[in-house]
């Protein structure tokens, strides 16, 4: 764990960024996560956006209503009175379907190969080497066999940052392009730092690319099922688990996506940090029973 | 009724903003220049949350449908009424007919139009600013373009009698160099103590990337405290574990050429954030232009709650005399 304790910083006159950790940890996020929902409840008056994130949090207010440094004391008290691992978190177990190795993100990533750390393998190629696996196939199970939780929303409308639930040493970790693409597809899934990613909507980015979602994360017109109360599908505390699909089971999603019959196959699931911290992997198993067999 | 001409470089729907939705990605969007876009409202009489266009560098033609009273704020690009120059800061008149254009701009980046009633475009998620990042809100989620019609809503309040105008000591003066006051802070640790004073010392040039989503500006190289990465932070020293970035946040990717991510900018990211710009303060960055100067200067919370409240009274006061 990192030595520097919490952090309390304001950001001009309107927010207040709490870094719990320089380094990123379940431990980190579970905190943040505890500190943000409990804050929530309270309902402070003048509080306009409580955004937790993966090691860090933070709040913008309005210094007309409440008071900028009683409000950080009240967060600090929180921080000391709260024991984070024994909350109870609402969560849902999402099951997230991404093609590997799809035509769409294979010709995005041959387009930038000059800005890659290793312009001679593909993304996943290069991953599963840095990462000491022997080959794609492994590293694909290895990210298919452990759910991950949505750590974080943000960057654009909707992109889950998603961190593995696996010991530290078990953790993919990769780096970001040397130089960020222009282009990425819609629904292309990545991975940057010790984070998987899908991106909302086409555009730049800077992850390695390893394959595409059929469904959406992100819809504007909402008019699919799981899309009616928020243009954005992922909540953080969400448990997603990526599930490895062939094309043919694609393609259909893809049908059902656009004649709007789609739904994520999912199940609302609580938990406390404690119980996932002391046994990773009989939460994971847990997880894959509840998800697909309750 | 407006029919847009010609849309101008940058012509987009904007009011307070889409405050609330940072948790799941979404900036507030917003007018630039608060400032401007607040007193445009108070001078045609419309609610304080009315919808207005904001105008970037090159002004629009607009074909007015109906008589009405409108205004014109924030930088200065001459406007003409049927090809007559027209002051700003104003209350206006113009008839069915009347074509709004305007002259190269004069100073300041961008101006506030502001009709009786407001613009009349769907709420989305409390707000009818533009997103174009998304293309939501506004007019069709995008700029204006030729031969649009854009609808003026029913948001008046109050009847300001044409020729009204707010005292000149209340209207900003935009020059070509700034001093943009800011909080250093966030993740300020990550620079080392010569970086943190040049970033202060330093006359940075905007970069021609400056628009809604932030501003990039060039000068000195800043040096970040040397470190072994923590985990899940990337590898370059400018990056942190993905965090939030608030509104006005300031981060220097690899340190070279501090970036001001404003109202339609990404809502987090790996970047070490150093310093925020003052809520104040974000109204005249909305006035800067490319090859502007910009100075930033460090103030106490104290002094930006101090700034923040004499805005606040100044708006006050120029609400009252209309």
């Amino acid at each position: 764990m990192s030595t520097m304790k919490t952090l309390y910083e304001y950001g001009g006159d309107e927010f207040i960024f709490v870094q719990l950790s320089e380094e990123m940890s379940l431990e980190s996020n579970f905190t943040g996560m505890a500190i943000t929902r409990k804050l929530k409840e309270r309902q402070i008056d003048g509080i306009l956006d409580i955004c937790p994130s993966n090691a860090s949090y933070m709040i913008r207010f309005n210094p007309d209503i409440v008071d900028p440094a009683a409000l950080m004391d009240e967060l600090k008290e929180m921080e000391r009175t709260t024991d984070p691992f024994d909350v109870t978190i609402s969560s849902r177990l999402v099951d997230v379907p991404v093609l590997f190795e799809d035509p769409w993100t294979h010709e995005a990533l041959m387009r930038f190969r000059d800005r890659h750390q290793d312009p001679e393998a593909t993304d996943l190629q290069y991953s599963a080497r840095i990462n000491g696996y022997d080959n794609t196939e492994d590293f694909i199970a290895a990210i298919t066999s452990a759910p991950f939780l949505v750590s974080m929303i943000g960057f654009v409308p909707g992109l889950p940052w998603c961190f593995q639930m696996v010991q530290r040493e078990k953790q993919i970790e990769v780096p970001k392009y040397v130089r960020p693409r222009t282009f990425t597809p819609e629904r292309a899934f990545g991975f940057g730092g010790a984070f998987s990613v899908i991106y909302p909507v086409q555009g730049a980015g800077g992850y390695q690319l390893y394959g595409i979602a059929p469904a959406p994360i992100y819809q504007k017109e909402q008019t699919l099922p799981d899309f009616k109360d928020s243009m954005v599908f992922p909540q953080q505390g969400d448990i997603f688990r990526y599930r490895s699909i062939n094309r043919d089971e694609y393609d259909d999603i893809r049908k059902q996506v656009e004649n709007g019959t789609f739904t994520y196959q999912k199940k609302d699931f609580t938990f406390t940090p404690k119980e996932v911290l002391a046994d990773l992997e009989t939460f994971s198993e847990n997880v894959m029973r509840r998800l697909y067999h309750d | 009724m407006i029919k847009v001409i010609k849309a101008g470089l940058q012509t987009t729907v904007q009011d307070r903003g889409r405050i609330g939705f940072y948790e799941i990605g979404m900036p507030p969007s917003g007018a630039m220049d608060q400032y401007s876009y607040t007193v445009a409202n108070l001078l045609v009489g419309n609610a304080p949350h009315a919808a207005a266009l904001e105008i970037t560098y090159l002004g629009p033609e607009l074909e007015f449908g109906s008589d009405t009273r409108i205004s014109l704020t924030g930088g200065y690009l001459p406007p003409k009424i049927n090809g007559q120059a027209v002051p700003m800061w104003e209350t206006l008149e113009v008839k069915a007919g009347d074509v709004l254009s305007f002259d190269f701009v004069k100073s300041g980046a961008r101006v506030y139009l502001a009709v009786e009633g407001g613009i009349d475009v769907p709420v989305i998620m409390n707000s009818r600013s533009t997103y174009t990042l998304i293309g939501i809100g506004g007019f069709q989620g995008r700029p204006l373009a030729a031969g649009d019609i854009v609808h003026t809503a029913d948001m008046k309040e109050k009847d300001v009698p044409v020729g009204s105008k707010i005292a000149d000591t209340d209207i900003p003066v935009f020059s070509k160099s700034h001093e943009i006051r800011v909080i250093v802070g966030l993740c300020s640790y990550r620079l080392t103590d010569e970086s943190k004073a040049t970033f202060l010392h330093t006359e940075w040039t905007v970069t021609p990337e400056a628009n809604r989503i932030g501003y990039r500006h060039r000068g000195e190289r800043l040096q970040f405290v040397e470190r072994e990465q923590p985990f899940g932070a990337g590898s370059n020293p400018s990056n942190v574990t993905d965090l939030g970035y608030p509104i006005g946040s300031i981060q220097v990717p690899d340190g070279v050429e501090p970036i001001v991510l404003l109202h339609d900018a990404v809502t987090g990211g790996g970047y070490a954030t150093i310093a925020t710009v003052i809520s104040t303060d974000l109204n005249r960055m909305g006035q800067i232009k490319t090859n502007d100067k910009v100075r930033f200067v460090a103030v106490s919370l104290e002094e930006a709650l101090q700034a923040r409240r004499e805005t606040q009274a100044k708006l006050s006061r120029i609400a009252a005399s209309l």
